[in-house]
């Protein structure tokens, strides 16, 4: 299922001429840490002050500039091209502006992220949206593991913002999320909000196993069926959730392929994870005979 | 100024600050919304008596609406903020929270804010849950039929109380058509209501009254059948009379609506149009008919 929204994105980011350009010089399998490739670094910097912000090559410290081909001064908005895979933490802690990613994408991207816009047109790999406190993030392919979830070590994860995936998702989607929307239009791994405090998770394809352990007051919302449901949740009712409506509206306004079909449907809703609070719930799709 | 041979007399309405706050009600299909619409805005045609004056201001196609089911767009006003609350906690919580299948959303966005569904969710008992998109955040109340979603804090604003127009005929039945032709032009103004019954009144006020602790009291200026008792305003051959009374977001919206009004009511058998003022001394607002329908209109 392709997002519309990105396509009419990157349409209107392709006739900005006023963003800076990054091209990577050269494709390789050692790490890349461009965590400095930041709407808020680059919006008050010229050309030159562009290319000299750090970055990591391995465990060496070099500049933009060593690594990549730049063009533009003095814009938040950013376009990267090349084979990114291992290029990481791209836009972390950024507030504003855009980056869109003419590729697959690397590790961290978006973590810590506050306000603006993430795009990546190819896959990106774990940890997109890490303890992410706002702003949203589109990716056209696949995500890897820990989607908007929250890092080892840390009571609470993503804060704010929305995360949307045209593709599949991996492991712990939302895991100890706070408060935030992630919208997978694939089918995402195991233990999908797990520990979640808060926040709807909404899968358009299949949901893997163990969703929702230790869920607080999470929501988990699948389409396209359960691998299993806990034993620690127990079925409620069916009915149709009219908060899902107002999110499928929104979701629709920003170009996902809603249809009305899924919107009016009946959804068996469990609630659990009894061994948290409790007052989270699964959403289950009803298909329509 | 005469449209239609009808006089429109050079007068001004005279209308007040109030309050308002606007509501998307929506629920399974149209007839429910109206039906939780109409209930919640009853009884409320005028503050003196009724707390509030309240209206529906409109029906939302499903692609308009918040959550793609029928809406109804209502408006309340009140003299103060501070009543907003409490009005809006009684009338949601009574009336639309009851009504099968509804939801309740924000209709109007402004800084200033009432806390409503974000008081109303301790009907939940501990079981109430929000979300948050957008910075809107939305209570699931557990309710019988399922849940009742409504979005925790409602815009309001300051707004228009009170424009007016009267129209004054030869016969009851001539007045009445006006006004209805009046009613069914101006419902297509957006931002308005006309709280009285079918957006008429046929029983106008005046403030005082020879009976203490009475504070209004009948429009005797405009009772066709005491005008020879009473400091009448009627002309000759004017045999009954019906008010509208409309209040607005904003200004603009009620000059537009007293400009399709009037030009609607002009019809056989209405002899003059005339608005209600108290002398300019009270009210914040004054439309002058004629500045509203324009030299253009004079014959």
């Amino acid at each position: 299922m392709g997002c519309v929204s990105c396509a009419g994105l990157m349409r209107d980011f392709a006739g900005e001429e006023d963003s800076v350009t990054l091209r990577l010089k050269e494709s390789g399998t050692i790490p890349i840490e461009a965590d400095s490739i930041c709407p808020d670094l680059f919006v008050d910097r010229n050309l030159a002050e562009i290319k000299a912000l750090n970055a990591f090559y391995g465990r060496r410290k070099v500049t933009l500039g060593d690594l990549f081909h730049v063009e533009g001064e003095h814009s938040d908005r950013i376009m990267v091209e090349g084979d990114l895979r291992h290029v990481k933490k791209i836009g972390l802690r950024m507030s504003r502006g855009r980056i869109l990613v003419r590729g697959d994408v690397g590790l961290h991207l978006g973590a810590h992220m506050q306000g603006g816009e993430i795009i990546i047109q190819g896959n990106a790999s774990d940890w997109v949206g890490a303890q992410m406190q706002g702003g949203r993030i589109w990716i056209k392919g696949n995500a890897g593991h820990h989607l908007g979830a929250a890092y080892p070590g840390e009571k609470s994860g993503v804060n704010r913002g929305a995360i949307i995936v045209a593709g599949n998702a991996g492991r712990a989607v939302g895991a100890r999320a706070r408060r935030v929307l992630i919208v997978v239009q694939g089918s995402v791994g195991a233990f999908a909000g797990a520990n979640m405090i808060a926040g709807s998770i909404i899968v358009f394809g299949q949901l893997g196993a163990r969703a929702g352990a230790g869920n607080k007051r999470g929501s988990i919302v699948v389409f396209g069926g359960s691998l299993e449901i806990l034993p620690t949740y127990r079925y409620e009712c069916t009915l149709r959730p009219v908060f899902l409506r107002f999110y499928l509206q929104r979701l629709g306004e920003w170009g996902l392929p809603v249809s009305i079909e899924l919107a009016e449907g009946n959804f068996r809703r469990y609630s659990g994870d009894i061994t948290s609070v409790g007052k989270g719930e699964i959403l289950v799709y009803v298909k329509p005979e | 100024m005469h449209i239609n041979n009808v006089v429109i007399e050079d007068t001004f309405a005279e209308a007040f600050e109030m309050w308002a706050s606007q509501l998307i009600i929506t629920a399974v299909n149209e007839t429910w919304a109206m039906t939780a619409a109409q209930v919640a805005t009853g009884f409320s045609t005028s503050i003196i008596a009724c707390g509030c004056e309240a209206g529906i201001g409109g029906v939302l196609p499903r692609e308009q609406s918040p959550d793609g089911r029928p809406g109804v767009l209502v408006l309340f006003f009140t003299m103060s903020d501070k009543d907003m609350e409490k009005v809006l906690l009684k009338r949601i919580g009574q009336c639309i929270m009851t009504s099968p299948t509804s939801a309740c959303y924000n209709g109007l966005q402004n800084d200033m804010k009432v806390k409503v569904g974000g008081k109303l969710r301790f009907f939940g008992d501990g079981y109430q849950s929000s979300k948050l998109l957008e910075g809107r955040r939305l209570w699931r109340i557990p309710v019988m039929d399922g849940e009742f979603v409504i979005e925790e804090s409602f815009g309001m604003q300051k707004a228009v109380g009170g424009g007016n127009f009267l129209i004054l005929a030869e016969s009851q039945r001539a007045s009445l058509a006006a006004a209805e032709a009046a009613v069914n032009a101006m419902r297509a103004v957006a931002g308005i209501i006309m709280p009285f019954p079918g957006g008429i009144v046929r029983s106008g006020s005046k403030i005082g009254s020879r009976y203490k602790g009475l504070g209004v009291s009948t429009n005797t200026a405009y009772c066709p059948t005491i005008r020879r008792q009473v400091d009448s305003a009627l002309p000759d051959g004017v045999n009954s009379v019906m008010e509208i009374v409309i209040d607005g977001l904003n200004e603009e919206a009620v000059r537009e609506a007293t400009r399709v009004g009037v030009l609607a009511a002009c019809h056989t058998g209405v002899v003059r149009i005339t608005a209600g003022n108290y002398g300019g001394k009270l009210g914040r607002y004054h439309f002058y008919l004629h500045d509203i329908l324009g030299p253009s209109q004079g014959q």
